[in-house]
């Protein structure tokens, strides 16, 4: 596996099956490289001051790798190579099979997004929607974090339990929400000097917000209904959406939102 | 086996050790930087409980000529400890990540040290004589009543236990709001450079309150930033001349004289990429973990994950020398990537003739090569090769089908033993070689 790493070698669309099975298992090497990158942007993003060399050299490979997946149309490419034809949803099962390594918990459940071959897997899983909903205190926090904000990379792609796909269309669509994915990881990890450099209050919109939030919320209850009606997004993912006005969440999530938030910060403070 | 770095006769020997043998290593005690003085006298060791120890040559013994002076400990002082920053609520390492000395001006030795955000500049004066016999104080130090003093006398100086002191002279604080990665001494001695990731300042050494900074190169959002700051160094003969490298294998040689904020460089060397070898790690290992001047200044040498280059200053479109430290990791940089290795900041160093260069590899090897014969040799800082005047046996990492008796596979080296700070003696052929917690010295062996 470390040769397909060392050669930038090209893909060539032919009809061999051994091309086919090629490309399909350079994919799933990119995806595992993508999948470790995010993961350590991730574990960075939770220490307190990340090496910032480290971070923007594993952010830049993030981008590549992106870049290269929306340049390939890679999602179609992926497709064909396992033999189906369109984008319906029991294709997108398909793939995602593929690129998910079976686990323990493989039952049905849960599905645990796991980074693939690599010894020590132990920290590196990602968990997905529905788990997410279950996760609430303590030291689950952290993968909390990991879920989400992989998640956000994630979305168009991970919609597997459903069923239902979230019919997001041709390569290219995949490759900007997974730009933007890769932006808001970014940003998350470079904007947390940003976040600790700025004055208190200088987003005029997210201090109103803040002053609306009622202490009675603060209690487990409220969070697990909070968590399962909120839109899956992550905490900064919320901010960042408030920020710009693109959010278009209910008021009742919000504090739920608000609530999760708080709390996670908390556990990364370490208060 | 011929040896590197001098003439045909040239072999390394082992010389001296320090540090604790102990297999259980503190963290405290890991060397994070390794300095020669000037004159070679006087070697300093920074480590990662903010502590420098400096080591000094004892003069050449008459009754061994062959064997050069040891370098015994001189002076050990804790120069940073860790902080608190209560604003950002972080935690400030101790860790000295360099040191550099300054020209010696008067018979006290000073030199500047730096962690992550605070440089400090320390004088060390040592004390071998006292006077005795002062006029108006006791030799306990009271005062003598005035009135009972009948006659005057001088007083004498007499030996006295050599103590060496360290105080802290000028403390630069608050100028960083990155990580310091490198320190450099201006050739006009009055002026020194500091640089983080994103910042370059210029300093004068006696003023602590202020500096000038001089690269910015921090986005205005921060979202867009690629590009870190890796190195910087200030020429060796030209006060008006520095030069920065990038996360992305740039180096940028700037003139002060240009402009106050030289964003601009006047000089850009950047060796165009080979397609071929492309692959979702180039760009890190092309990331310069390193770079310096050669004494001549002619030249600089960098340092990035694979191989030490040589630019010749007057060519900006290629190096004029590449050596390959390591290529046998090529075909692992997949595994070294997620075990963070690919991240590791080795150093290099010239020896004072720029006639060759050193750097740190894995395993506790280091490599050298010879500029000039283009031989290079890889030798091994353990324990076991640690006979007085023991000559060095080259080593080799065997790349694939079969292993030859005495060589290393790849996948039995030891990634936890790297060898990231070296030193060259600037005079003569002594190196010294941080292996985790211990300082090898070595010395050449003239047959």
């Amino acid at each position: 596996m470390a040769n397909m790493y060392s050669k930038g070698t090209k893909r060539k669309f032919s009809d061999g099956v051994d091309n086919k099975a090629v490309a399909a298992s350079y994919s799933l090497q990119r995806q595992s490289l993508l999948d470790m990158s995010l993961l350590k942007l991730q574990l960075c993003h939770m220490l307190a001051e990340p090496n910032l060399c480290r971070s923007v050299l594993i952010a830049n490979t993030v981008r590549q790798i992106q870049e290269e997946m929306a340049h390939d149309g890679s999602w179609q490419v992926v497709t064909e190579a396992l033999g189906g034809s369109g984008h319906g949803p029991s294709d997108r099962l398909v793939d995602t099979e593929v690129l998910c390594q079976s686990s323990e918990q493989q039952d049905g459940g849960p599905r645990l997004y796991s980074v693939m071959g690599y010894d020590g897997c132990r920290e590196e899983e990602v968990v997905t929607d529905k788990a997410l909903c279950s996760v609430v205190v303590g030291d689950r926090a952290p993968a909390l974090l990991l879920g989400t904000i992989g998640h956000c990379w994630d979305r168009g792609e991970l919609r597997v339990e459903d069923g239902v796909s979230k019919d997001s269309g041709t390569g290219e669509e995949e490759g900007t929400k997974s730009g933007e994915g890769a932006k808001m990881a970014t940003g998350q990890v470079f904007g947390t000097f940003e976040i600790k450099n700025g004055a208190p209050g200088s987003d005029p919109a997210l201090e109103e917000l803040f002053s609306d939030v009622d202490a009675s919320y603060y209690d487990l209850d409220t969070m697990l209904t909070g968590m399962q009606s909120a839109p899956k997004m992550g905490p900064y993912d919320f901010l960042d959406s408030l920020a710009s006005s693109h959010g278009s969440v209910s008021n009742s999530s919000c504090r739920a939102d608000l609530n999760e938030l708080d709390h996670i910060m908390e556990i990364i403070v370490g208060s | 086996f011929v040896g590197v770095g001098g003439g045909n006769d040239f072999q390394w020997c082992f010389s001296q050790v320090k540090g604790a043998i102990d297999e259980d290593v503190a963290e405290a005690d890991i060397i994070s930087t390794v300095e020669f003085n000037y004159s070679g006298e006087l070697l300093a060791t920074g480590d990662k409980g903010g502590r420098v120890v400096i080591f000094q040559r004892e003069q050449e013994s008459k009754n061994r000529p062959h064997s050069r002076g040891e370098y015994n400990v001189y002076s050990t002082f804790q120069s940073h400890e860790p902080e608190f920053d209560y604003l950002k609520s972080l935690e400030i390492e101790e860790k000295i990540n360099k040191i550099r000395w300054l020209p010696q001006q008067n018979a006290a030795h000073s030199l500047l040290s730096t962690n992550d955000k605070t440089i400090k500049l320390w004088k060390i004066s040592q004390r071998d004589k006292r006077a005795e016999g002062y006029n108006l104080k006791d030799e306990d130090g009271r005062l003598r009543d005035p009135f009972r003093i009948t006659s005057l006398r001088v007083p004498v100086l007499l030996p006295m236990d050599r103590m060496v002191e360290a105080s802290p002279r000028r403390i630069f604080a608050n100028a960083h709001t990155y990580h310091i990665n490198s320190i450099s001494v201006n050739s006009d001695h009055e002026t020194y450079l500091s640089a983080d990731d994103l910042r370059v300042n210029l300093w004068h050494l006696e003023i602590t309150d202020r500096s000038f900074n001089i690269v910015d190169i921090k986005p205005a959002n921060m979202e867009e930033l690629t590009e870190v700051i890796t190195a910087a160094e200030c020429h060796p003969h030209q006060c008006n001349v520095f030069v920065y490298s990038s996360s992305k294998g740039t180096i940028r040689l700037c003139d002060m004289r240009a402009a106050a904020l030289c964003d601009r460089q006047s000089k850009f060397f950047e060796e165009p990429e080979d397609p071929s070898s492309r692959s979702f790690f180039s760009e890190i290992i092309s990331s310069i973990s390193d770079v310096k001047f050669s004494h001549s200044g002619r030249y600089m040498m960098t340092r990035d994950y694979l191989s030490v280059k040589v630019w010749d200053l007057n060519m900006e479109n290629r190096p004029v020398e590449t050596y390959q430290v390591h290529e046998y990791l090529r075909s692992k940089l997949c595994s070294l990537y997620e075990n963070d290795c690919i991240f590791d900041k080795f150093e290099c160093c010239w020896n004072g003739a720029d006639s060759a260069i050193m750097t740190g590899s894995y395993n506790n090897f280091f490599r050298m090569f010879d500029r000039n014969t283009r031989r290079d040799i890889t030798l091994e800082a353990s324990r076991e090769n640690s006979k007085p005047r023991a000559i060095l046996k080259a080593r080799k990492v065997s790349t694939g089908g079969k292993r030859k008796k005495d060589e290393i596979s790849v996948d039995s080296l030891d990634f936890n033993k790297k060898i990231l700070h070296t030193a060259w003696h600037p005079k003569e052929n002594v190196i010294a070689v941080a292996a985790t917690n211990n300082l090898y010295i070595f010395q050449d062996k003239i047959n």
